[in-house]
């Protein structure tokens, strides 16, 4: 169940719904805005950006056309690849490689969550190369399925399933 | 709709990502609130995606909540907070309004409901009051004319004229006061039976040599003349009175064979 309470809250802008609401999603958001951006600095500024950017059209949010969490990840998404688009950020990256977030998380030290943080490590490691880019372009980057379907030369009809059967791996593993 | 196909499409993930168009998504939406067992599987793909998500952020960011809403304060986002008192406020107030006009209305409707009782009761007051006055001016009457009938039957110089009841009638009686002076006669017909359906006393003057009646008048309305007492002109000598019955309307001449009483003036008055 989404929290439709708190963002009812939020739209009469109640300070602390959005504290609890903040609460709740500012670290898959982060982490979203970080594996577009792989940088720590930047991600925070961004992250930063979102949430201001929440607070001020939370209006234009309704559970009709979508989850407040894929309203959340559309902004994040779009402002984050807004980030990348900037000359300050181009001159710092000159040599963006193509990385995403299964690198973040396997070059990662130290999870704020422990018991989440023992399951993905080891999704990512049954994961095969084909579910971490479906998830990486569907997910993370935000591509549509025909995007998603010409960027992996997977047939359209099939990116749906494929992709469900990724992430059934990731729910296996989370209930265990 | 079968809902397992349906889930298993994996729509639901696409939804939750935002990879749908927003027309397909609008129509999933609706199924979600339609099917428990879908909302149930979309809750359960988004935790897992915020978990996955959450292993891609460099650390927990709460601490940045205190700078977000610094900056929110800077731009003037959070300057009308404080929505939860004046809300309080708003409702209190709301509320002792709503009491106020109730209590209002109950109290509009009890002054209503009274006033109601009040002028019913005025009415039949009133009612009462009417029937009070004519009974009062019904004992002013009878009162004033016992008065008058007891002036004439004190005055000296009334007549008084016993009628004797007659063969038809042995037990009847009437008294004549005859006020010569002012021409009037009072017929006190007490003693008279009720006259039948149809038919009417009448009084008769008489001179007796020769035997002459002159109608006097009828004695209108008997039953409902309480006193029985009856006013007449009578301009004649009279040396007699009697009373027969007629036929109502009265006659010319008396039905002597209907003679209920008579009487003499005696002449020492």
């Amino acid at each position: 169940m989404q929290p439709d309470d708190l963002i009812l809250r939020l739209q009469q802008k109640d300070e602390k719904a959005f504290e609890r609401l903040y609460t709740l999603y500012s670290q898959s958001i982060f982490g979203v805005i970080n594996s577009v951006l792989h940088d720590t600095e930047a991600s925070e500024e961004v992250l930063q950006d979102v949430f201001i950017k929440v607070w001020d059209n939370c209006d234009s949010y309704s559970s009709k056309k979508g989850r407040f969490f894929t309203w959340l990840l559309n902004i994040a998404r779009n402002a984050a690849i807004d980030k990348t688009r900037s000359k300050s950020f181009k001159n710092q990256k000159k040599n963006l490689t193509q990385e995403y977030f299964v690198d973040i998380i396997e070059s990662k030290n130290s999870f704020s969550n422990k018991m989440d943080a023992i399951g993905i490590s080891k999704y990512i490691k049954t994961l095969g190369e084909e579910c971490k880019k479906v998830i990486n372009l569907l997910f993370f980057k935000g591509y549509t399925q025909k995007e998603a379907s010409e960027e992996l030369s997977i047939p359209l009809g099939t990116i749906k399933t494929r992709n469900r059967l990724c992430l059934n791996k990731l729910r296996e593993i989370l209930v265990e | 709709m079968n809902i397992q196909e349906y889930i298993n499409s994996g729509i639901l993930e696409l939804y939750v990502y935002g990879a749908l168009s927003p027309q397909e998504s609008e129509e999933v939406s609706k199924v979600l609130k339609q099917y428990p067992e879908v909302e149930t599987e979309v809750s359960e793909i988004e935790e897992a995606l915020k978990s996955l998500a959450s292993a891609a952020a460099p650390y927990n960011p709460e601490q940045m909540l205190a700078a977000i809403k610094a900056k929110l304060i800077s731009h003037g986002g959070i300057v009308q907070m404080h929505p939860t008192p004046i809300n309080k406020r708003a409702r209190i107030i709301s509320f002792i309004s709503v009491a106020a006009s109730l209590i209002f209305l109950v109290g509009i409707f009890v002054l209503l409901n009274r006033t109601n009782n009040l002028r019913q009761e005025l009415r039949v007051v009133e009612a009462k009051n009417a029937i009070m006055q004519t009974k009062v001016d019904d004992s002013e009457n009878s009162l004033n004319q016992a008065k008058t009938i007891l002036a004439v039957i004190r005055d000296p110089k009334v007549t008084k004229v016993p009628l004797a009841g007659q063969q038809v009638a042995p037990d009847a009686y009437v008294n004549v006061f005859w006020d010569k002076e002012n021409n009037k006669a009072y017929i006190d017909a007490l003693g008279l039976p009720e006259p039948p359906q149809g038919m009417v006393y009448q009084v008769w003057s008489l001179k007796l040599d020769p035997l002459t009646p002159t109608s006097m008048g009828l004695l209108e309305d008997f039953s409902n003349n309480e006193n029985k007492v009856f006013s007449f002109d009578n301009p004649n000598e009279s040396q007699a009175f009697g009373i027969t019955l007629e036929p109502a309307g009265g006659s010319e001449t008396p039905t002597m064979d209907q003679l209920y009483t008579l009487g003499v003036v005696t002449n020492n008055a």
